[in-house]
């Protein structure tokens, strides 16, 4: 166990734990953020997505040593950036969610997508969002809710 | 969440007793006198009934009583009680209440809830409804004949006058409840709530990352438990390096387990329960436990195909049905196909959140929060493993974060509450995703062999079908390997012969989303698609030919004659020729491409039709397939007649996109070999679900028809696979009668 200090959602944290723990293991039980979510433990499903200097990152492979000082941003604190904002918006105006597990760590994916692509295609929506699984397969209304909060037209239920 | 407002903590002098509860409810509330626990945010809110609870603000409480995995129920039910309430929905406020039998059925299973709610909920709305009224007439004068209300007002209509239901509620509370044959339910013209497309209630706290699921749970002085069990099914631990792993960082405790022989139950294993979850499985890393493997430590998927094989020429162990003489009819039949084989695997639930239970056991009881689609059996389940009354265990269901039938098992929660029990303290037991992939029950795999035959105008007249299934060493089939002798085409064809024989099987078994349709809808669907072709009959027409007239199937009579569900009701081949008609229409099937190559890529369009859980779906599906054999599916169709009203279009659109999309998974990639008695897969890169580039677009359709309204959490999915495997093979004339399809298969050489 050591003492570590943290950027996390613009406060300094300090949180006494081992260097090895995966940052999403802090975030949920040290710090009591329980928006991230662990899926896989392997980096596969994008459950766990949160902003290391703004780069989406699987915080259920990066260990707490790694962090070092970069600034940590998780889903409850998206919505104070103009895209994660936006995106919630749209998630909810669509209603996205089925059970919701996996769409704190989709919009994660999807804040650093549109900041860095303002109006993405669908190709570069599915290629930037294609490590997020969801099991419920809200797929059609991601890519929508995506479009939405980027002020693009987008298909509707038939 | 925090611990101590189970069914115990119910207040009293708030109670509301609604004794017209048993007329109101149908069978749901059968002689309860209903009490209903003050919603802690409402001081001086009114009681109404179980389900409805009114502010002096107008606010409106509505109990969602059902575990909510992702099929909106904590919306849609409480859609129905608002909707004869006559409140708007901006008005209302919906709480989750934990498990307690005078709410009636709490389960989220077989797409029941809304066909089981639909009646007994709306009229809880209407009888609250009702007493708002007949207060206000009191306070009025008036007769109650002359009062209307609109939208959480009652309005005096020769006057105009109106009062809010917040200033009524309080006196309304103390009203006796109407006599249930008084309410008149809405004209379905009138709804402004059900049929509107209403968003998730849980919505907002999920895009912003509030704790909603299981695994969010926290506890004032929790533990982290976890759990190691032998990844052959059945086997034991012998020993283990217990003493090392005490001694680890945060390692609170370290136990072997001895379990028992139940799989839904507690089996053998060895707990680990820290300080941090991180340091329970750093411990975890550590254990060296031997393994008593147990009986089934040879079983291999691949011999279970070749036990399929030996078994196919031998007699079968059992007859499901026979009517007419098949091998006569085979001889006569100006059309036939012999002996296709068809198999499928083995599947794994894989809900993104794993098995997780918080359990706190103190003073002979027991409080539990899980993610559970069926906490009353998970209470008698931990009632059983800790041997306690079912009345010391309280639950209080989570938001699921997915379920798919693998949480209407509760082992996870009988494993915390014993682990709760043993080291005297409140513990989170959180499973590993690879406890999630090795310790399922899992959709049983089968085999099918086929023949059948059709006469010179293309009617069905020989199906002959021996199906290989699996068992328990007691000689029982294993849960959801069983086939009922109505399954379809049976009462169709003249000639019929469904027998089946079984395999011992160690590995445990469940409902999957769809159960046995998801793998019946596929060898039935692609073995008529091949009699089709055989016959040179275009499959839609062959389809609507075995159909015939629009009629009802009388269920044959005997415990295994309906469908699998026991008040399913007959097959009405109207409603299927009706959709099958629909989306041939919708998919411009009768001018459909010819299916074949262009290019590099071959395209090619299948259909199937399917009736499950009640619902009548009908599917199209469209794809590609490239020269190394990948198959992407471009476009699915899909026309569904679930009676005639969608209560709630946004999340019906989404359960079935979701079911329709999970088909194709299944149909594509997904499967869990098991080898030396284990289940292989141990991640999400073994086990390929949808990506979102995967996604086709999606074109649904319902029909609105006379029935009550039946539920839509997973008719959508069967026809979606054959429909994908037909369409390969009119794009490559390969027939697909193994999942998943292998690429290897399609490439072109």
């Amino acid at each position: 166990m050591g003492a570590f200090s943290i950027l996390v959602n613009g406060t300094r944290r300090t949180v006494d734990a081992d260097e090895d723990t995966p940052l999403l293991w802090v975030l949920r039980d040290d710090l009591d953020l329980k928006g991230a979510k662990y899926g896989c433990g392997m980096g596969l499903c994008g459950a766990c997505t949160v902003h290391l200097d703004d780069q989406p990152t699987r915080s259920c492979v990066t260990p707490l040593s790694a962090v070092g000082d970069a600034r940590i941003t998780t889903i409850e604190a998206i919505g104070q950036v103009d895209a994660g904002k936006r995106l919630q918006e749209a998630w909810l105006a669509l209603d996205v969610p089925q059970c919701g597990y996996c769409q704190a760590g989709q919009i994660m994916t999807a804040a650093a997508l549109i900041r860095d692509n303002p109006k993405p295609s669908d190709t570069e929506i599915d290629a930037a969002m294609n490590g997020n699984l969801c099991r419920c397969a809200t797929y059609t209304r991601i890519r929508r809710a995506i479009k939405k909060a980027c002020g693009l037209p987008y298909s509707r239920d038939s | 969440m925090s611990g101590s407002d189970g069914p115990a903590a119910m207040t009293a002098s708030r109670r509301s007793i609604l004794k017209a509860g048993a007329a109101l409810g149908g069978g749901l509330l059968l002689g309860l006198e209903l009490f209903l626990p003050a919603p802690a945010r409402a001081a001086t809110a009114s009681v109404l009934n179980l389900f409805v609870t009114i502010g002096p603000d107008g606010i409106v409480t509505i109990t969602s009583k059902n575990p909510e995995i992702g099929q909106g129920i904590k919306t849609s039910l409480p859609m129905l009680v608002a909707e004869e309430l006559d409140v708007a929905w901006s008005d209302v406020r919906v709480e989750e209440v934990p498990l307690d039998q005078r709410y009636g059925s709490q389960f989220a299973g077989g797409s029941f809830a809304m066909s089981l709610n639909w009646e007994p909920l709306r009229r809880m709305g209407a009888a609250a409804r009702a007493m708002l009224v007949g207060t206000a007439a009191e306070r009025w004068g008036v007769p109650v004949g002359e009062c209307s209300t609109i939208s959480g007002q009652v309005r005096h209509d020769p006057t105009g006058r109106t009062i809010g239901y917040g200033a009524l509620a309080d006196a309304a509370s103390r009203r006796p409840v109407p006599d249930p044959d008084t309410l008149k339910l809405k004209d379905p013209a009138d709804y402004s709530i059900i049929g509107q497309p209403l968003a998730g209630v849980d919505n907002p706290a999920i895009v912003t990352g509030k704790p909603l699921f299981g695994i969010d749970v926290s506890v004032p002085g929790m533990l982290y438990a976890v759990f190691e069990k032998c990844p052959v099914f059945g086997g034991k631990v012998i020993s283990a390096n217990i003493d090392e792993i005490a001694g680890m960082p945060g390692v609170q405790h370290a136990f072997i387990l001895a379990g028992g022989d139940d799989p839904q139950g507690v089996v053998s294993g060895v707990a680990i329960v820290a300080d941090r979850l991180w340091r329970a499985n750093a411990a975890r890393a550590k254990l060296k436990v031997i393994w008593d493997e147990g009986p089934y430590a040879e079983q291999n998927s691949a011999s279970f195909s070749d036990e399929e094989h030996a078994l196919s020429a031998k007699d079968a162990e059992r007859v499901i049905r026979k009517d007419g003489d098949v091998e006569a009819a085979l001889a006569d039949a100006a059309y036939t196909v012999m002996d296709a084989r068809y198999a499928y695997p083995f599947l794994a639930h894989a809900s993104l959140e794993p098995q997780n239970c918080t359990a706190h056991y103190m003073d002979g009881a027991v409080q539990i929060w899980a993610p559970t689609q069926n906490p009353g059996s998970g209470r008698a389940i931990v009632a059983k493993t800790l041997g306690i009354a079912p009345e010391k265990v309280s639950v209080r269901m989570t938001r699921c974060g997915g379920g798919f039938g693998r949480r209407l098992q509760n082992d996870y929660m009988a494993e915390a509450a014993l682990i709760s029990r043993m080291t005297g303290t409140a513990i989170k037991l959180v499973w590993s995703r690879t406890d999630d992939f090795q310790h399922d029950f899992y959709r049983p795999a089968g085999f099918h062999r086929f023949s059948g035959g059709v006469d010179a105008d293309g009617r069905l007249v020989a199906w002959k079908m021996r199906f290989t299934t699996f068992r328990r060493a007691n000689g029982d089939i294993v849960p959801w390997g069983d086939f009922v002798a109505d399954e379809y085409p049976a009462r169709l064809v003249p000639n019929l012969l469904a027998d089946m024989s079984t395999i011992e099987l160690g590995a445990p078994t469940g409902a999957l989303r769809g159960p046995s349709s998801n793998a019946l809808s596929f060898v039935i669907n692609g073995f008529c698609d091949e009699l089709a072709h055989a016959a040179g009959r275009d499959p839609v027409d062959f389809a609507l030919t075995l159909l015939g007239n629009p009629r009802v199937l009388p269920i044959s009579p005997g415990p295994r004659g309906a469908g699998l569900f026991p008040d399913s009701p007959s097959y009405d081949t109207g409603r299927m020729r009706a959709v099958v008609e629909g989306v041939a229409e919708r998919s411009d099937w009768r001018k459909r491409p010819k299916g074949g190559a262009s290019g590099d890529v071959r395209t090619g369009y299948g259909f199937a039709y399917y009736w499950s859980h009640m619902g009548y779906f009908a599917e199209v599906a469209q794809v590609d397939v490239t020269r190394t054999g990948a198959v992407k599916v471009r476009k699915i169709w899909a026309v569904a007649d679930v009676g005639s009203t969608i209560v709630n279009p946004s999340g019906a659109y989404q359960q079935c996109q979701g079911a329709m999309i999970e088909g194709m998974g299944q149909a594509l990639g997904l499967e869990v070999p098991i080898r030396n008695g284990r289940a292989q897969t141990t991640n999400f890169h073994a086990y390929p679900l949808p990506r979102i580039g995967d996604t086709p677009e999606i074109d649904l359709h319902f029909l609105r028809t006379p029935h009550p309204p039946t539920g839509l959490g997973e008719p959508a999915l069967p026809p979606v696979i054959p429909a994908i495997v037909n369409a390969i093979f009119d794009a490559t004339g390969k027939r697909i009668r193994q999942l998943p399809v292998k690429p290897r298969d399609l490439a072109l050489t």
